[in-house]
């Protein structure tokens, strides 16, 4: 049998870095708009943050810190199989923390503590072009881009008005950058939208299986694509956390027994657990079945730094 | 739970683990080892070989062990290894022409220079399962033939090129030659001889020196409209069942192109470099390859004559499916190039090219098995405020078409019969506006 092979820092060789490098480069140049790159085959399948992986691979270096969230959580199934693979190949420190991460690679969230100068957030992208579902064309869709043509979504956001009421699209809005290129901002809840705008972090879109990058400057202006007699609007619930208590964050809906009883919990796991650190309480983290929830459904990360 | 968010480390970890066990399978039966895969399932390793895009059969047997058999997981497994891994350089073109063949059968002529050689096939066997293969049995007698093979096997194309009956290699846009085709055929084995001249120096008279650079797939991601290079490279490593089912569709009237198998031959191929240092070809390895010559159907008028199209295939290993799926599908992306209309999926390149990847469709299909609760959340919510509305417009409150500042009542989340109408309300204003 022939040797093992060895993998180079963070798994990627340096041309192949070097190349996404060039691509990042020029995203973060021209905001929104999606620049082609070529996408190599990763460990992981194409379509479950393949682009992210990437885009992180060529950013990160041995000093940084990294988080890896899906749907909000450190501890789904995907966050820790990337995070141990950056731990395995780049032998990185993890984190679980907002504030101490330097890069946070995620899915379908943004963070609810606000992030800071320096961070750099790698967005997962499954379908990066924000004009797919009304136009499947790639060759088209470029055309329009090119030419600003975005009537269509406007078309459809008027229709949805005039059938429902509102807005039908409740996560992955698409956005306006620097009123120029329509973006797709990721499956992100609507909710997360307004974090877009304006952020001091420094924000990546990797998109693997359709080989594109696409970038946010720090401060950029992002605004969702609405009208001005209906304006963006966003999720809120009536309730507030039944573990930590905040009322400002986005809630995850947890069935808790055969009666299709509830309980809501915050969809970022980490903000949840710094709001119980400091003796914050939600309605339902007294009784005993929320500890036991609390166990089974929030817990404490098992990672800290390095590889397990 | 499905998503245990505590503890998922070491549910992952232990559900590898049982998958391991999965492989193994009863302990008491002997394991295979990648010398038995690699000799016995030789067209399960070509396939992951080809689809893969790595010739490699020690690793291919060990991606089909590790995959347990699953050939999809397989192929994906060699991709992944393939792009960590250094290139060395560009081959040079290699010459099928000049391939050792096992097997070489046209369909358009009874006898041809060389003769119909069926080798190895599974053409004309009655698919009757074999019990007595079931307890094993000794490798048959092979013998050798009284005098070797024809070489090189001259090229069924080549005569039709040489008679102006086909389109050149590269397309209707190449000048035709003006040799008689009698004299074409000797011409075919002069082309041969001319490429053992070329063996002594690199870039030599090779028919396709002066072609433009080849698009790379791996290297380059994938512009559209794509050119032949490309999209011969796309579908080489295309989904088997996926190419031979657009192929299928052609023959059935979604953009029919009047396939003939005008050659298809397998057989054992040098790969030759040229490093710089030595300024002549050295051959690295022999690889075994399947090429299908595919004549279709005949254009022409205005300032052509008549003449017949092409489609080709060529795929690692002995695939002869696969590489008269692939030339049909070849020629059918060829339909607007070739002034015919394409309204036929097999003729569409956006939806052939950006979809016949298995690695890629295998992953994204398979990705709803990822956590969307935060998707599904907003929907929900959405869904919630829309059933409210709808509602409130039922009692007559009239159908507000005012998304903002309509407050719902706070509803308890015991309240069995409308548990679904509590958690909504759209906020009237952008946040921190």
């Amino acid at each position: 049998m022939k040797p093992k092979s060895r993998y180079t820092f963070a798994y990627l060789d340096e041309q192949t870095k070097r190349m996404i490098r060039r691509a990042v480069l020029k995203a973060v140049a021209v905001p929104g708009c999606q620049i082609p790159f070529a996408s190599r085959e990763m460990p992981l399948p194409p379509g479950w943050g393949t682009g992210g992986l990437q885009v992180t691979a060529a950013v990160i270096g041995q000093d940084d810190v990294l988080k890896v969230i899906d749907q909000g959580s450190d501890d789904t199934t995907n966050a820790v199989s990337i995070r141990s693979f950056f731990a395995r190949t780049a032998n990185v420190a993890t984190t679980t923390r907002t504030s101490e991460a330097s890069i946070i690679q995620t899915r379908h969230r943004i963070p609810e503590t606000p992030l800071r100068e320096g961070q750099i957030m790698v967005y997962q992208v499954p379908i990066p072009e924000p004009l797919r579902w009304l136009e499947p064309r790639e060759t088209e869709t470029r055309t329009m881009h090119a030419l600003e043509e975005y009537g269509l979504l406007y078309v459809k956001l008027y229709e949805d008005i005039t059938r429902l009421g509102e807005a039908a699209t409740s996560y992955n809005y698409p956005v306006l950058v620097e009123g120029r290129y329509v973006m797709s901002p990721s499956p992100i809840p609507k909710f997360d939208n307004p974090k877009l705008d304006r952020s001091p972090a420094l924000q990546l879109f990797g998109a693997g299986r359709e080989k594109r990058i696409y970038a946010l400057p720090p401060f950029t202006a992002v605004e969702s694509i609405a009208f001005e007699d209906h304006p963006f609007t966003v999720q809120r619930w009536e309730r507030a956390c039944d573990l930590c208590g905040s009322a400002e964050s986005f809630l995850d809906e947890i069935v808790i027994d055969d009666a299709g009883g509830r309980m809501f919990a915050c969809s970022d796991t980490d903000f949840c657990e710094r709001r119980r650190q400091a003796g914050n309480r939600g309605a339902m983290s007294a009784g005993l079945i929320a500890e036991e929830l609390a166990g089974e459904l929030i817990g404490e990360s098992e990672s800290e730094g390095g590889a397990q | 739970m499905y998503v245990a968010i505590k503890g998922g480390e070491r549910a992952i970890r232990a559900a590898h683990a049982l998958l391991d066990a999965c492989r193994r399978g009863d302990p008491d039966v002997p394991e295979l080892d990648l010398d038995q895969i690699r000799e016995q399932l030789g067209l399960a390793v070509d396939r992951v070989m080809a689809e893969g895009s790595l010739y490699d059969p020690e690793f291919a047997a060990l991606a089909v062990k590790q995959a347990q058999g699953d050939l999809v997981e397989a192929i994906f497994l060699l991709r992944a290894y393939r792009t960590t891994l250094p290139r060395l350089g560009e081959s040079e073109p290699v010459d099928t022409t000049r391939m050792a063949a096992m097997r070489r059968v046209s369909a358009v002529y009874k006898d041809l220079p060389g003769g119909q050689i069926l080798g190895p096939t599974f053409d004309y066997t009655h698919r009757l399962l074999d019990f007595e293969l079931a307890d094993g049995r000794d490798a048959p007698d092979i013998a050798e033939a009284d005098e070797p093979l024809h070489e090189p096997l001259p090229r069924v194309l080549d005569w039709l090129n040489a008679e102006g009956l086909i389109e050149p290699p590269g397309g209707m846009g190449q000048k035709q030659p003006d040799t008689a085709p009698d004299v074409a055929v000797d011409d075919a084995a002069g082309a041969a001889d001319a490429g053992d001249d070329a063996s002594e120096k690199c870039g030599g008279p090779h028919p396709h020196n002066d072609d433009p650079e080849p698009g790379d797939i791996t290297l380059d991601p994938l512009e559209l409209p794509a050119g032949r290079d490309v999209r011969l490279q796309c579908l080489a490593r295309a989904d088997e069942g996926f190419l031979l089912s657009m192929a299928y569709s052609t023959q059935r009237g979604f953009g029919r192109n009047h396939p003939f198998a005008g050659e298809i031959r397998t057989g054992e191929v040098a790969v030759e470099l040229c490093p710089e240092e030595l300024g002549f070809p050295v051959s690295v390895a022999d690889i075994t390859v399947t090429e299908a010559d595919m004549i279709n159907q005949f254009k022409g008028g205005g300032d052509v004559p008549a003449q017949f199209t092409r489609g080709y295939g060529l795929v690692f290993g002995r695939l002869e499916r696969k590489a008269v799926s692939m030339a049909l599908v070849d020629r059918a992306l060829r339909a607007e190039e070739l002034g015919e209309e394409a309204s036929s999926p097999a003729q569409d390149h956006e939806f052939v090219l950006l979809h016949a990847d298995n690695v890629q469709a295998s992953g994204f299909v398979q990705h709803v098995k990822l956590p969307h609760y935060a998707d599904f959340q907003s929907e929900l919510a959405l869904v919630r405020g829309l059933r409210r509305k709808w509602e409130v417009g039922k009692r007559g409150g009239g159908t507000t078409t005012d998304g903002a500042g309509d407050t719902p009542e706070a509803h308890d989340v015991d309240d069995a019969g409308d548990s679904h109408l509590h958690s909504f309300g759209p906020d009237g204003m952008e946040n921190g506006a």
